[in-house]
Order: structure tokens, then sequence, then C-alpha cells
């Protein structure tokens, strides 16, 4: 066979990726005037070294987990579901009906309605490009875009005209009642003689972030739909052959995406926020592309990816408050780490597929 | 509505419809030779930013156009690289380009200019000045088509008229000659041309190099003549709604025209008035936001006539071996 070991492709691929858009990202802070390695230093001090850092990157990274699960359950039947950012914002806006208008006597029946809301709205997001896409052809990739565009303007809508308080002046909605509030990190690990994760948004919605992977792993690699969903990306033809409905498997992966995009609302909607704001997604739809990629739509993969993206989310905020470097780093970097891992795959791969046939065919000799 | 407020949002969607139009010609031409191009946006945003930053700099606005047609063309050269070259895949590349434009554009500005992420507003000379055609200030006073020739047609700036002048261009060179013919054919059936003897990879770099000097110009245009300088994320969009009319165009050059003009009078009309009200019932200004989107679906759902890509769009060549 003329492949390179499992291993190498799982691992070493993605992380010589990884390597040179780090590499390229410390050639752009220093092209800015500013020292890469006290730049990282400065991160690693504000996220790892102390527990508010940690409640950061862990709240940050509870988002991407959903989105990049979402992204990924979607390219496991080789769908890409560019919607992820709708797909939260109308997620959001069924955590905020649920929280605001059914009342609950506990955090924990609050988070099963709003987990229920987040995952039928998101989910009902992605149901038209899904249908569009498995009975006429439109291609997913244009109506998501489109969706994230519409999803924007209705989200807009609905907080000026129709959920905004009357006499508030910002586009949001009203608190949600106190008996909704997520137990934050503080609440739950916090002391009176250890202030622990003071301030820092993470909150108990983390594990189920940390549950959707379990859950996703166990869907894709255990279930007799996860082999659907695969053996439909493999080949549609194939699946075709084997009985499986592709309208079928498209509709219903796209509604596990979306399902998964609209859960990471409960995070930044009922855990952080505790209302409905504008832009409440905080452009994590499109973080899980990247998360993904770099995970290689493994759920284990994604964990990682996702704390790496939480760390390097928390990190550049450290260093847009200490020095010139502005947040938008952080957006050079996701974009140089979805360019190395998705799109110039082939440029790791093919110069590292020669050295293992070369290593090869000295051993066979 | 009297008919000089008419004229003026009509003038108002020539210059909101430009941008629009370059880029979607740009993408007519790449996805047209079977290279999907979603980085439209990112390319106008980094053309945009380098069109003001240099014409700041240098005080001419020429030297500016340049700076954007090179900074187009160097995020195209990437996306020739991954998705040409090395068969990558061509979705992911355009998303990434958009993210890096976003991204970099705010950080050099930062740098070099630390007002936030913009550049400092362009003086005369800097930017692109409305050109008064000959005649329109002795017909202005002519009734019903002096208002038109001095308000809609004469006083926009030159690369309003190149534009619109790229339409019957465009249409020449891709249904007139040559070049044009193996273009399409490439994006139809690269191994029928490639069979042919033609470079699939030269007919596709050469595609993707007029999309980034296509993409230059509306970058340019966006921040040294429909606004004085940068700001961040001035694109808003637009390369979105371009792709949109490009589908809504079926991927031609006459209706690309024609779909660009409606959807800048959208974004004209949501600009003028917000919130339209009808008597009976009220438009709020985000259907008017939405609806180039919504429309693009309609047509991608085939309700209304079908949108049929080229066929081989989106997918790298690999000769077989």
């Amino acid at each position: 066979m003329d492949r390179m070991p499992g291993w190498a492709d799982a691992v070493l691929v993605p992380l010589i990726s990884l390597l040179l858009a780090a590499i390229l990202s410390a050639l752009v802070i220093l092209a800015i005037g500013e020292n890469p390695i006290d730049a990282l230093q400065l991160m690693v001090e504000g996220t790892l070294m102390r527990s508010a850092g940690w409640g950061y990157m862990l709240y940050y990274a509870t988002n991407f987990m959903f989105t990049g699960l979402a992204v990924a359950v979607a390219f496991h039947a080789r769908l890409f579901n560019i919607g992820g950012e709708g797909q939260a914002m109308i997620g959001g806006l069924g955590v905020a009906l649920v929280c605001l208008y059914i009342p609950f006597p506990h955090w924990t029946l609050a988070l099963l309605g709003a987990t229920a809301g987040a995952i039928v709205f998101g989910a009902a997001w992605a149901l038209i490009p899904a249908y569009l896409q498995a009975k006429r052809g439109s291609h997913i990739v244009i109506t998501t875009i489109m969706f994230n565009f519409i999803a924007a303007a209705l989200l807009n809508y609905v907080l000026v005209n129709l959920l905004k308080p009357v006499g508030a002046m910002d586009p949001a909605s009203a608190t949600f009642p106190a008996t909704t509030h997520l137990p934050s990190f503080q609440d739950m690990f916090a002391t009176a003689d250890t202030p622990l994760f003071r301030g820092s948004p993470a909150n108990v919605s983390f594990f189920l972030a940390l549950a959707a992977c379990v859950v996703v792993w166990l869907l894709i690699w255990r279930t007799r739909l996860g082999y659907e969903i695969r053996s439909q990306g493999f080949s549609e033809s194939a699946a075709k052959y084997a009985g499986i409905s592709p309208v079928r498997v498209i509709v219903i992966a796209m509604l596990i995406s979306g399902g998964l995009a609209g859960m990471m609302a409960i995070n930044t909607t009922q855990g952080e926020a505790e209302r409905l704001i504008l832009n409440m997604t905080e452009g994590a739809g499109f973080i899980g592309i990247a998360v993904a990629l770099m995970g290689r739509n493994h759920p284990f993969g994604i964990f990682l990816a996702a704390m790496l993206f939480g760390f390097l989310y928390q990190g550049g905020a450290e260093l847009a408050l200490w020095t010139n470097i502005p947040r938008e780093l952080i957006t050079v970097i996701q974009a140089l780490v979805i360019l190395f891992t998705g799109a110039l795959d082939n440029m790791v791969r093919m110069p590292l597929e020669r050295v293992f046939l070369g290593l090869r065919r000295r051993d066979a000799r | 509505m009297d008919f000089l407020t008419l004229i003026q949002v009509l003038d108002s969607t020539v210059r909101l419809a430009t941008p629009l139009l370059l880029a979607c010609l740009a993408g007519l031409f790449s996805e047209r030779s079977g290279i999907i191009d979603i980085g439209l946006e990112g390319k106008m945003l980094a053309a945009a930013f380098f069109s003001a930053a240099i014409a700041y700099v240098s005080g001419s606005v020429w030297m500016g156009l340049l700076a954007g047609i090179a900074a187009s063309m160097a995020f195209s050269f990437i996306h020739g690289l991954a998705s040409i070259t090395f068969r990558g895949n061509q979705l992911i590349s355009g998303v990434a380009l958009n993210f890096l434009a976003s991204g970099v554009t705010v950080l050099i500005a930062q740098d070099w200019f630390g007002q936030g992420g913009r550049t400092p507003s362009l003086l005369a000379g800097g930017r692109f000045e409305p050109i008064t055609l000959p005649f329109a200030e002795a017909l202005r006073d002519v009734p019903v088509l002096g208002p038109l020739y001095y308000e809609l047609i004469s006083g926009h700036t030159i690369l309003v008229y190149v534009a619109f002048l790229m339409v019957p261009l465009t249409w020449w060179v891709l249904f007139q000659t040559r070049f044009g013919l193996r273009l399409r054919a490439v994006g139809e059936a690269p191994e029928a041309v490639d069979t042919a003897g033609v470079s699939v990879v030269g007919l596709r770099f050469a595609a993707i190099v007029i999309a980034g000097v296509l993409c230059g110009l509306a970058g340019s245009y966006l921040s040294t003549g429909l606004q004085a300088g940068f700001v961040r994320e001035m694109t808003a969009g637009r390369g979105y709604i371009a792709l949109a009319a490009l589908i809504f165009a079926k991927w031609r050059p006459w209706y690309a025209l024609w779909a660009c003009l409606l959807f800048g009078l959208l974004q004209a009309v949501a600009l003028r008035y917000q919130n339209i009200d009808l008597g009976a019932f009220v438009i709020p200004v985000q259907v008017m936001d939405a609806l180039p989107y919504i429309l693009t679906v309609v047509i991608l759902a085939g309700f209304v006539g079908r949108a049929i890509p080229p066929r081989a769009g989106g997918e790298p060549y690999v000769k077989e071996r």
C-alpha cells in the first residue's frame, strides 16, 4: 500500500500544519514590531497561570466544542455546514424564549428546557438548507451562508421590535429570571478561603459540551445512524446501493449539526449574558470550522482544538489589554489554521508521504 | 415619491451596485473556470484597505488602486495555490482567506495608523472624484432628461463607468474569444480541455488572476470612491451578496448586471427609508437587508427557473495516470 501509517496521518499532518500556522503568526507579530516570545509568555500567564484565565478559556472552549462538533457531524456526511453562526443565533432565540416565558422552579429544569429550545431552534434553522440540498441539489455551502445573513436580520428584528423591553436602548431582551441562572465555576468551586474562577464566565454548560463530545463519538462510531452518515460521506453511490437513503441521511446529519450549533447558545445566552444580545455568537460559529478541521472531525481532537482556541481567545484578550497587538491577531491565526489544516493539507501531506515511502523502500531493500 | 427622489434613489443604486457588479464578474470568471470563490469578500476587503492606505501615504489614488489590485491578486494567488496546485478544498480556502483579510487589515491598519483599525480620511487626490460628463451642466435644466442625465448618468467616479463597461467586455471575452471558450470549457469538462492539449492549470490561474483584478477594483472603489477611507469590515457582506447575485444571474454577464442593480436598489432603499410604511403594514428594514439572501435561496431552490452551476465547479482536476 502506498500510504503512510495512520498515526502520521492523524497526528503528524495536523501538528506540522499547526506549526506552520504558528510560525507565520510569529512572523506577523514580529512584523508589527512586537516580540512573539514575550507575546506567548503573556498569553500563558494571563490564561493558564490564574484560575480566572482558565475560567475564560473554558468558557470559550465550551462554545468551540459545540460549534466544532456541529461542523464535524456534517463533514462526516461530506456536507460543509458554514451555517453554524446562524444556527447558533436562532438557537439563542430558542434559549431566550424558553428562559423568558416558562417559569422554571430550578436551574436544572431550566437547563433541560433551554437545551431543548436550543436544539429545536438550531436544528430548524438547518432544516431548509438540508432539505434543499437533499431534494433539489442546492449547494449547502451557499444556502447556509445565505441563512447566516437571514438569521442575523431575523435576530435583529426580533430583538428590536419584539423582545426589547419598553424604554430600553440597546437591542437586547429582558434579563432572564433568577431561577434560570446556571451555576458558574465560581459558584461551584470557589470557597470563602480560595476564591477560584472569580468573575469568569465558565459555567456548568462546559460539562454539557464534554457530554456532547462523548455522545457524538458514540453516534458516529457506535450506532447504525453514524455508520450511515459515514457511508454517505465516503461514497453516496455506494451508500445508496446499500439501501441508505441520501435524503434521509443528509437531513438528519444537518439537523444534528444545527442542533449542536444551537447548543452553544446555552453557554453564551443562559450561562453568561443571562439575556439575549445581538452579538451572542461572538463568531464562534465560524471558529467551529477551524476547530473541526484541526480536530480531524474526531470528538477528542475537537476537544483539544477547542481548548487551544479557547486559550488563543483568552490570550488574545490579554495581548490586546497589555500590548499594541489588537485582538484581530486571533482572527489571523484562525485563518492560518483553517488554511493550513484545511485547504493546504496536501502541501504538508505530499512531501510527508514521500518521506514515509522513501523510508519504507529502504527497509524493504 | 416625486421624480427627483426617484432619481436620487436610482443614483444611489448605481453607486451601491458598482462594487457588487465588479465582485460578481470576478466570481463569474473564477467559477466559469471551475474554481468556486467564496473569498470574494476577503479579496475586496484586502483591496479596500491597501487602496486607502497607499492612497493616503502616497497622496495618489492611482497608486492606491494599484496597491489594492496587488493585494487582491496576492489573495487570489493563495487561493490558486491551495485549490489548483495543491488540489485542496476550494470552499475551505475561501473561508480562510475571508478571515485572513478580516484580521490582517485591522492588524496592519492599527500598526500603521493607530486609529483603531481604520485609515485616516482621504483628502482630495487620495480618492476618486466624480466625473461630470460633457453637456451635463448645460442640459441640467431640460425637463425629465436633464436631471436623468445630470444626476443618474453623469457625476460618478471613473470606477463606476469601468464596472459597467466590464459587463459587455466580460460577455465578449467569455463568449466571443477562443480564450473565453476554453475558459468555459475548463469549468465544464476539464478532461476534454486537457485532451485537446490546453493547460487546465494555466487557464484556471488566468481566470483567478482576472478575478483578482476585478475584486481589486471593487475593493478600491469602496474605500476611495464610495467612501473616503477604510474602516474595519467595510465590505459588510458585499462579497456574499455578489456571490448571491452570481447565482441569481445563473453565471451569465448580462444577467449579473441586472441582478447587481436589483440588489443595489434593495440596499439603496434600505439605506434611505429604514422602515417602509405601506399603510396596511410596515416592511421593517431587516426585511430589505435579508431580501437578497432570501431571493437567492428561492432561486437556488429551483422554484423560479433553475440555476445550474458550471459542472466541474469545486472539483480539483487530477490528470489520469
